[in-house]
C-alpha cells in the first residue's frame, strides 16, 4: 500500500485504505516529535511553499514546523506582500513559485476548488490546506488521528459534529472520512446551517442538540464562522449559544468516555463553555500537537520523486 | 508462506546457504563474541534494524541472557527517513516505528542487521542513532556479510561471509515471519 498521488486535495477522493495509511505513517512521526532532536533528514533538499491566501496561524505554523522537522526548506508566501494585489492570477503566482523549483505547494484559498485548479496547472505536489467551504483534509486527518490515539476504532463509532456545518470545510472533510471508515456521523445544528441534502453523504441530521449528543463517543464542535456567513443565520449569538453551545450538562448526555474536539480557534462561551474546553474530556490541544505529526506524514508520503 | 513442519533442505528456486542449525550456531557464537569483546554486559545495549535485524537482536538478547544471566536493553530502528535514495524513489516506503526506550549516553550499542551489503543501511542507522542520543561506541553484528561495500563500513561480528555476485539476491528468512529459518540465494 502506498499513496500513489501527486496531490492531496480532498478526503472525498481518498479510499479508506489510503486514509489508514496516512494515519499509520503519522504514528511513526509522532515518535519523532517526541524525541529530543525532533528532526529527520527525509526531505533534505526539498522545498515546501506555504501559499496562504487566507489568514491562518495554526495551520500555516503546523505545516511550517512539519516541513522543517523533515529538513525541507520552507517559504511562506503571503499574498498581501506579493504580486497578487497587483492583479496576478492564482495559477500565474503558482507557476512563478514552481519556477523556483518548489516540490510541494501547500495552498489555503477562499474559493472552493482552488487547490484542484492549481494541481492541474503545476507539476509540484499540491496539498489543500483549506479551500473555501469545500474541504480541509489535513485538519480532518489530524482529528481522525486524535480519535485513534484515544484507542477508539472507527467502526460503529458515534460522532456528533455540531454547529455551522454548511460553512465548514472541516466538517465536510470529516464527514467524508468518517463515513468511509464506518463511523455513525450525526450533524447537529439549526436548519439554516445544514447543507441541503447532506444526508445523502451518510450522516443523520439533528436540530435538537440534546437528542444529537445522546450516547455519542466523540463531539466535534465547529467554530461559528461569522466571517463566512453572508446573512444572519440565527437571531442572536446568545440564542445560538443557548441552543447549540456545548455545556458540561450536555456533555453528560454523551457516552462516559466521550472526547470533545474543536478545530480552533475556539470562541469560549459561544459554541463551547470554558469549563468544557478545559475539561479532561477535551482533546483540543492534543489535536494541535498531533497536527504536526500528521502533516509530517503527509509531506513524507507526497515527497516521492515526481515523474 | 510454508508451514513450519515442512522442512525441505533445498527448494527449487533457491540455493540454501545456512539452515536453521547453522543460524542458531552462528547466533550463539556472535552472542559469545559480543560478551567477550565488551568484557561482560555492563553498558551493553542492542539495537535491531527493521525488520530482520529486530528479530535477530531479540534472539541475541536471549542468548546473552543465557550466558550472563542479564537481559540487556533492546531497541528497534526504522532507518527509512535516513535513506540516501528517498528523494529518488517514486513511492515512499512504508514507515515503521523506531523505539529506543533507553538512554544511549555512555552505552555501547551493538547494531544488528541480517545482511550487510553496500553499507548504506548501516550509514543511515548510525546517523539515526546519533540523532537519538550519544552512544559511547557503536558496533555492528550481521548474520551474513555478502560483500560489495560502497562505503567504508565493516562489521565487528559476522555470522557468515558469503561471496556473491552483485546482482544475486540474498535472503534471510526467519521463523518470526512465518518462514523456516534459513539463508538462501534466490536463483534467477
Amino acid at each position: 500500500m502506498s499513496l500513489k498521488r501527486k496531490d492531496l486535495l480532498s478526503l472525498a477522493s481518498l479510499s479508506a485504505d489510503e486514509i489508514t495509511l496516512i494515519l499509520e505513517t503519522a504514528d511513526s512521526f509522532k515518535e519523532v516529535t517526541g524525541r529530543e532532536i525532533k528532526k529527520v533528514p527525509a526531505l533534505r533538499g526539498k522545498t515546501v511553499v506555504n501559499l496562504f491566501f487566507e489568514p491562518s496561524t495554526r495551520t500555516r505554523t503546523s505545516f511550517e514546523l512539519a516541513a522543517k522537522r523533515l529538513s525541507a526548506d520552507v517559504i511562506n508566501f503571503a499574498p498581501s506582500s506579493s504580486s497578487v494585489v497587483k492583479g496576478e492570477t492564482l495559477l500565474d503566482t503558482a507557476r512563478n513559485i514552481e519556477a523556483m523549483q518548489a516540490d510541494i505547494i501547500v495552498l489555503r484559498h477562499s474559493s472552493a476548488g482552488a487547490a484542484e485548479t492549481l494541481a492541474n496547472g503545476v507539476k509540484s505536489s499540491v496539498i489543500n490546506a483549506g479551500d473555501g467551504w469545500h474541504e480541509h483534509p489535513t485538519q480532518a486527518l489530524l482529528d481522525l488521528y486524535t480519535i485513534r490515539q484515544r484507542g477508539m476504532s472507527f467502526k460503529g463509532l458515534r460522532v456528533a459534529i455540531v454547529g455551522d456545518v454548511s460553512h465548514s470545510r472541516v466538517a465536510r472533510s470529516n464527514i467524508y472520512a468518517l463515513v468511509k471508515l464506518g463511523a455513525e456521523v450525526r450533524l447537529v445544528g439549526p436548519p439554516t446551517m445544514m447543507p441541503c441534502g447532506v444526508e445523502k453523504l451518510g450522516p443523520k441530521v439533528y436540530h435538537h442538540m440534546d437528542e444529537g449528543l445522546r450516547d455519542v463517543n466523540v463531539i466535534m464542535m465547529l467554530r461559528l464562522q461569522l466571517e463566512r456567513q453572508g446573512r444572519a443565520l440565527f437571531p442572536t449569538i446568545r440564542e445560538y449559544s443557548r441552543l447549540y453551545g456545548l455545556t458540561a450538562d450536555r456533555v453528560r448526555l454523551a457516552d462516559t468516555g466521550v472526547i470533545v474536539m474543536h478545530p480552533g480557534p475556539i470562541n469560549r462561551g459561544v459554541e463551547i463553555a470554558p469549563e468544557v474546553a478545559d475539561s479532561l474530556s477535551s482533546v483540543i490541544l492534543d489535536q494541535v500537537a498531533n497536527g504536526v505529526a500528521v502533516r509530517m506524514g503527509i509531506l513524507y508520503l507526497m515527497s516521492g520523486a515526481n515523474s | 508462506m510454508t508451514s513450519p513442519t515442512n522442512k525441505p533442505t533445498e527448494r527449487k528456486d533457491e540455493k540454501l546457504i545456512m539452515d536453521a542449525g547453522d543460524i542458531s550456531r552462528a547466533m550463539m557464537r556472535i552472542a559469545h563474541e559480543i560478551v567477550e569483546r565488551n568484557k561482560g554486559v555492563k553498558n551493553l545495549t542492542l539495537v535491531g534494524i527493521r525488520t530482520g535485524g529486530v528479530y535477530l537482536a531479540h534472539r541475541l538478547v536471549k542468548r546473552i541472557q543465557s550466558i550472563e544471566g542479564v537481559q540487556v536493553p533492546i531497541g528497534e530502528l526504522d532507518i527509512t527517513l535516513y535513506r540516501d535514495d528517498l528523494a529518488l524513489r517514486k513511492d515512499q516506503p512504508i514507515l515503521r516505528k523506531t523505539s529506543v526506550p533507553f538512554d544511549m549516553t555512555n552505552k555501547v550499542v551493538v547494531l544488528v542487521d541480517d545482511v550487510l551489503f553496500t553499507g548504506r543501511t548501516i550509514r543511515a542507522a548510525m546517523d539515526s542513532l546519533m540523532d537519538l542520543g550519544r552512544p559511547e561506541e557503536i558496533q555492528l553484528a550481521v548474520l551474513v556479510d555478502r560483500g560489495h561495500r560502497q562505503l567504508p563500513i565493516k562489521a565487528n561480528y559476522i555470522g557468515k561471509n558469503l561471496p556473491t555476485s552483485r546482482d544475486e539476491q540474498v535472503q534471510v528468512l526467519l521463523e518470526e515471519d512465518g518462514e523456516d529459518d534459513r539463508v538462501v540465494i534466490l536463483k534467477a
